[in-house]
């Protein structure tokens, strides 16, 4: 099982792999260095994405809107009213979080599910992006850019490491966070909802304000990881952080991983945004562009079929069966 | 305001919306009989655009005739996907079909952008630059006649699932597929007729649609996108509904550019879908589930 408190053995390669990630920038090259930023801030994304999406099975296609909320409040009250981006990223995250509100407190009070909750997650994306490209006071379809001063009360730093420590712990809070999720009531009640909405309810469970509580608390994570983005990158375009495209990397990774599992964002961003680089990487040559999404289809189809739990609960098996006394 | 201008917007949104209807009509059909909702959709069309690209660009066939062409190829690919994917996760949750049909629309999206470049491509055709006068309204000849071809297909479509027994077996299918099992229907090969047409119509739609708007391998998500909300807003699995909702989105989008900006037409059909998900989620034209 998944649940219940982690084996002794199990924390113990937990920190142990904590330990190395803290001292592995010491060795690294800069560039590695921003694959592992890739790999944290995605699998932050898809941790958060993870309570809504994985835990209670409400499959969200619109944790763009999120991204966006928070990347956008930022960076606004940073260039308008000199606030600090570390002050700042808390308010992008309420902010975020009361979209998610808006989204769920409508689609779930009036019962939407499956595949309509999915087009409602979209459709709210798709109007932030639409207002974003059209709206002069957020830049427009330009985008808000942000000066560089290396002054690390903005939230930038002249050396790339101290965004890795960032990205680093935010993924490893979010992923606290899913834990203590994970083993609460209100986790138990999220399972119950997936497993099966209509016996939960049956059985007393409040299923409304337990989905509202998931897409609150998933939607605040991932506006922190908006702020993260804004400052990492120094740009915003609203087909970029408003887009489907970013929802989709969002989605893709914890379910390759292992949605519902607390693993499954982690080894799902391990696994694919070294790929997602490499590949892009590799084929920038001309004429190839757009080549690295083909294999990513393929690779997604593939896990479907499959692996359709994803990546992390095969891997568990093959680790309990080489070592039964686990 | 200017009623001429509305007038316009009204003409335009009623032909360009034959083609909204058809891209719906195909993604009815295909969740009204599978329960899969194609999230490749908008990807098959930009590679229908692209068969009729070809056709007119190599072998010089205008997409006027050119759009049956794209709708076999469509039918093809779209038997092919049924029998070699979806087939195998029809009793999956909804979630790994939606992923699996997002793979489809990534691989179909990008191979495009392989095969023809990021460039937005347009397909030149001797009626498309014919125009019709009445009053001071004019008619784009290219929206008259995908509309016509569009609304000529949805006919032949309804006819074929009403008088053939082919389309009755493949409407007991949807209604109850167990059902048909039992007495005896081959339900996995209805399935893949379902997806084939459904797949050639919005084939066809994209054909439609080359002449009279430029198009890039990009452009499959957006029409996926609006596909979902002419099926929601019809009643997903509904066949009236698509043909009427394509009709309506259409017609709000094309007034909407005219009331507010070009830009902002899509806000009118997404604030339209939020509507009907929140009031009426079973669509116009839906029945209760």
């Amino acid at each position: 099982m998944t649940r219940g408190l982690p084996t002794s053995r199990e924390a113990w390669l937990g920190a142990a792999t904590v330990a190395v990630l803290l001292a592995l920038p010491a060795v690294l090259t800069s560039y590695a260095v921003t694959v592992f930023i890739l790999i944290f801030f995605y699998g932050y994304l898809g941790q958060a994405w993870n309570v809504l999406g994985g835990y209670g099975g409400q499959l969200s296609a619109g944790h763009a809107a999120f991204v966006g909320v928070g990347a956008y409040s930022t960076t606004l009250l940073s260039m308008h009213w000199g606030l600090s981006p570390w002050i700042g990223m808390l308010v992008g995250g309420v902010l975020a979080a009361g979209l998610g509100a808006i989204i769920g407190g409508l689609g779930f009070r009036f019962g939407l599910r499956g595949f309509y909750f999915v087009l409602l997650t979209v459709a709210f994306a798709e109007v932030c992006r639409i207002v974003a490209l059209n709206t002069d006071a957020l830049g427009g379809a330009l985008g808000l850019y942000i000066t560089f001063t290396g002054d690390p009360w903005q939230l930038q730093f002249q050396d790339n490491r101290a965004y890795y420590y960032l990205a680093l712990t935010l993924m490893l809070l979010a992923t606290g966070v899913v834990a203590l999720v994970e083993r609460s009531r209100l986790g138990a009640y999220l399972l119950a909802i997936r497993e099966d909405e209509d016996a939960a309810e049956a059985l007393g469970v409040d299923t409304f304000r337990c989905k509202l509580a998931a897409i609150v608390l998933s939607a605040f994570l991932t506006g922190l990881g908006g702020a993260f983005y804004a400052n990492y990158l120094f740009s915003l375009q609203p087909n970029a952080v408003f887009g489907i495209p970013l929802s989709v990397d969002v989605i893709i990774r914890p379910v390759v991983g292992g949605a519902g599992t607390l693993v499954g964002p982690l080894l799902g961003s391990l696994i694919l945004s070294p790929l997602a680089e490499v590949t892009r990487i590799y084929f920038t040559r001309p004429g190839w562009a757009g080549f690295h999404l083909v294999i990513y289809g393929v690779l997604l189809i593939g896990i479907v079929l499959f692996l359709p739990r994803g990546a992390y609960p095969h891997l568990r098996r093959a680790w309990t069966r080489r070592r039964p006394d686990a | 305001m200017d009623v001429t201008l509305i007038a316009q917007g009204l003409v335009s949104g009623i032909l360009f919306g034959g083609v909204y209807s058809l891209m719906a009509v195909g993604l009815t059909l295909i969740f009204g009989v599978m329960r899969v909702v194609n999230f490749a959709h908008g990807d098959m069309m930009v590679w229908g655009m692209y068969v009729s690209w070809l056709l007119a660009t190599r072998l010089g066939v205008d997409p006027t005739l050119g759009f049956a062409v794209s709708a076999a190829a469509l039918f093809m690919f779209g038997v092919i996907v049924q029998c070699s994917l979806v087939d195998r996760i029809q009793d999956a949750p909804h979630e790994m079909q939606i992923l699996l049909l997002l793979g489809v629309a990534l691989v179909l999206e990008n191979t495009a952008l392989v095969a023809f470049g990021p460039d937005p491509q347009r397909v030149r055709s001797s009626l498309a630059q014919a125009t019709l006068w009445i009053g001071p309204v004019f008619v784009d000849m290219a929206r008259l006649v995908a509309f016509a071809v569009a609304l000529a297909l949805t006919c032949l479509l309804w006819l074929f699932l009403q008088r053939t027994d082919l389309g009755r077996t493949m409407r007991a299918t949807a209604d109850n597929p167990y059902g048909a099992l039992v007495v005896g229907t081959d339900v996995r090969r209805v399935y893949a007729v379902a997806f084939g047409i459904g797949a050639a119509c919005v084939g066809a739609a994209g054909a439609l649609v080359s002449p009279i708007l430029p198009f890039s391998p990009s452009a499959g998500l957006a029409a996926s996108v609006t596909s979902f909300n002419i099926v929601i807003i019809g009643g997903l699995g509904s066949l009236p509904g698509a043909f009427a909702g394509g009709l309506l989105v259409s017609v709000a989008e094309s007034l909407g550019a005219v009331f507010l900006s070009p830009s902002m037409k899509e806000l009118v059909s997404f604030g339209l879908l939020i509507a009907i998900l929140l009031f009426r989620p079973t669509g116009l034209f839906g029945r209760r589930a």
